[in-house]
């Protein structure tokens, strides 16, 4: 009897078509990349039985378990679920597998559970996101990262989340030994210059990185207890024209920016091409057919943005063209 | 007189000491810590006793409330200077015992050391001391190898447990605002060992000048000046002469903490620097702490609070760096 597998639904339910006949691997999510030790030994199980033992660390965070056999994944399937409920995972039916893989896994930078240049918990945050768009078909990726240092290569995604930190200045605690000085000049963009003895910030040049908070020995330049973030938008790889995402919004909210890609959901549904094979297109490419001017109309529908929040009124890419 | 109290009656007697006095405790500063969502403890206003840290040291010391950071001196127009005001309440400082000995550090500069100092006295003058006890000993901290573990000089001693508040208050301002209470004997929680245990060198010289520790941790230092900022002892400042942006006639004269770790510290007219590099920097400051202060006044500077170990970034100990000195003294004496 020939093996009969609907490959459309098997890749939807987050299984792969591997090389070999009969052989897929099968892709486990982990938002943030944040995940309980435990979870490794469900994998380390899952690989070792209907595998073949071996593991792939995907670009996206997640694990691919390499050479499972296609038949197998019901079975898969039971053993995925206690790391589904482990992960707390959006899932229609239990012992269903992921229901979902067109958004791909939110993907994270170790952020400030770590790491000393963080300016918050960006592993939260995309557990947060996850909850709010997964499960989901639409070809979305979506990454956080704690800095704008960019380790988690936002700007590589439809939406960066960059950390940032609004520093909030005392000037009675300021000893002028210029550490915020120095330490935005050679690791920042050189925002800071000092008048009378005290720091001046250019408000234009500074990103918010906070560079200068973990300098200062005096606590003179402490984070402002707003979290602040850049949203970058269509940034991509691929084989027409990959390119960085621009800036969006600076200094905006958390509350906003996950609205914003919840009403991006919508303005891909009206837009996606209906020759897209798979409905999967890029939501860059529905932009540039679209243009800018309605996109934002749908991003920003109900959005009340901060005062402060500075909103690109357009925004241009540019990249590498290989499709002209 | 020794006292308990009930939270209640402790709170009321606190919250008169607050209507007559300005009261300075370690605070925490919920996000003001260097990481993002980290909290510090430092010292700042208080009106109430659960506004006190009690259970964690204080990252900076209560220096700050002694010797401002930050201090305008006088204002000057074309011909005339104002001094401004000091403060006009008596102040009250919360701090453990290793604290309270470094005021005694404090004074000895700032009023003993030839000339009094005016802004340091007129503040000083105003200060209660309000002693806070250890009932274990913290982790980097070395009290009892520097004899500041016990401190006698409080005005009051204040001890908050689940619902009694133990006090020891001497000071008759103080005493005079008590209502209610139990007498009863309080004596001052202390430590008498630290895991932190730290052995003076004895026979520091110009030779030490050559120890290739100097090197090594200045290597490894990276001039921020956590450990002077942070330290109860330190006592260094720099001035800053300001004219006004918008009428350059008029200005004022600050002066600012300084660090002997920090770029500058050693400039001199003509561009000429003593310690250039931060080995030398590094030694100048450990000499200081346990040697020629010592020789001076007879008492070494350093308290054992073990704040400069905690807060340094690059993880230099100073009490490891000095139990390196007396070891190689030792090993040498062989």
């Amino acid at each position: 009897m020939g093996m009969d597998i609907n490959t459309k639904k098997l890749k939807k339910n987050a299984y792969r078509v591997s090389k070999e006949r009969g052989i897929g691997a099968s892709r486990i999510r982990v938002p943030g990349g944040y995940l309980d030790a435990k979870i490794l030994g469900m994998v380390q199980e899952i690989a070792e039985t209907y595998g073949n033992g071996y593991v792939h660390l995907t670009t996206r965070q997640g694990f691919e378990i390499e050479g499972i056999h296609l038949e197998d994944m019901d079975a898969i399937n039971e053993k995925l679920q206690p790391i589904i409920e482990k992960l707390e995972i959006n899932q229609t039916d239990p012992n269903t597998g992921y229901p979902a893989s067109g958004t791909r896994n939110i993907v994270a930078c170790i952020g400030n559970n770590v790491c000393p240049f963080a300016n918050y918990n960006t592993a939260k945050l995309a557990k947060r996101i996850e909850k709010e768009v997964f499960p989901n078909d639409l070809h979305f990726k979506i990454a956080c990262t704690g800095c704008s240092n960019d380790c988690a290569k936002v700007r590589m995604h439809d939406f960066g989340i960059i950390g940032m930190t609004l520093p909030q200045y005392d000037p009675s605690r300021c000893v002028n030994c210029q550490a915020c000085v120095k330490g935005c000049k050679s690791l920042s963009v050189n925002a800071l210059r000092v008048e009378n003895y005290k720091i001046v910030r250019v408000e234009e040049k500074c990103i918010g990185c906070g560079v200068c908070v973990t300098k200062c020995p005096t606590r003179a330049m402490t984070r402002s207890k707003q979290k602040y973030y850049k949203l970058t938008i269509m940034g991509r790889t691929g084989k027409k024209n990959p390119r960085l995402g621009e800036d969006f919004l600076v200094w905006a909210d958390e509350d906003n920016i996950v609205k914003i890609i919840c009403n991006t959901y919508r303005f891909v549904e009206q837009y996606i091409s209906p020759d897209a094979p798979g409905r999967k297109e890029h939501i860059g490419y529905i932009i540039d057919r679209v243009g800018f001017e309605e996109y934002k109309k749908w991003a920003l529908e109900g959005v009340k943005l901060l005062p402060e929040t500075i909103v690109k009124e357009c925004v241009y890419w540019n990249g590498i063209h290989f499709d002209r | 007189m020794g006292y308990q109290f009930t939270r209640a009656e402790a709170e009321r007697i606190f919250g008169e000491w607050t209507r007559n006095y300005d009261v300075f405790a370690p605070k925490l500063m919920e996000g003001e810590g260097c990481f993002s969502d980290t909290d510090i403890v430092r010292y700042g206003k208080v009106t109430s006793l659960d506004e006190i840290v009690w259970d964690r040291k204080s990252d900076y010391s209560f220096k700050e409330v002694l010797l401002a950071i930050h201090e305008t001196l006088f204002y000057f127009t074309e011909d005339e200077t104002t001094v401004p005001k000091g403060p006009q309440r008596d102040l009250l400082i919360f701090l453990r015992s290793c604290d309270l000995c470094a005021v005694q550090r404090l004074d000895e500069i700032y009023l003993k050391n030839g000339y009094e100092d005016f802004y340091y006295a007129r503040v000083r003058e105003r200060a209660k001391f309000i002693l806070m006890g250890c009932e274990m000993t913290c982790a980097s901290g070395f009290c009892v190898s520097m004899g500041t573990n016990r401190a006698e000089q409080y005005d009051a001693y204040l001890k908050v447990a689940q619902d009694v508040v133990y006090a020891d208050i001497r000071e008759e301002g103080l005493k005079s605002l008590v209502t209610g209470g139990k007498e009863r004997e309080v004596v001052p929680d202390y430590v008498t060992e630290n895991q932190e245990k730290v052995t003076l060198p004895k026979n520091l010289s110009n030779e030490s000048f050559a120890n290739g520790i100097w090197k090594e941790y200045g290597d490894r230092c990276i001039g921020c000046g956590r450990c002077n900022f942070a330290c109860p002892t330190c006592t260094c400042f720099t001035m800053q002469d300001i004219f006004y942006k918008d009428n350059e006639r008029v200005g004022e004269r600050r002066r600012v903490w300084a660090s002997c770790q920090v770029d500058g510290y050693t400039d001199m007219a003509g561009g000429h620097s003593y310690r250039k590099t931060q080995g030398e920097r590094l030694r100048f400051k450990v000499m200081h702490k346990i040697y020629d202060f010592e020789k001076r006044f007879g008492y070494p500077m350093c308290v054992g609070c073990g704040r400069c170990d905690d807060i340094c970034p690059e993880y230099i100990s100073f009490s490891n760096c000095v139990n390196r000195l007396a070891k190689e003294e030792m090993d040498h004496e062989k």
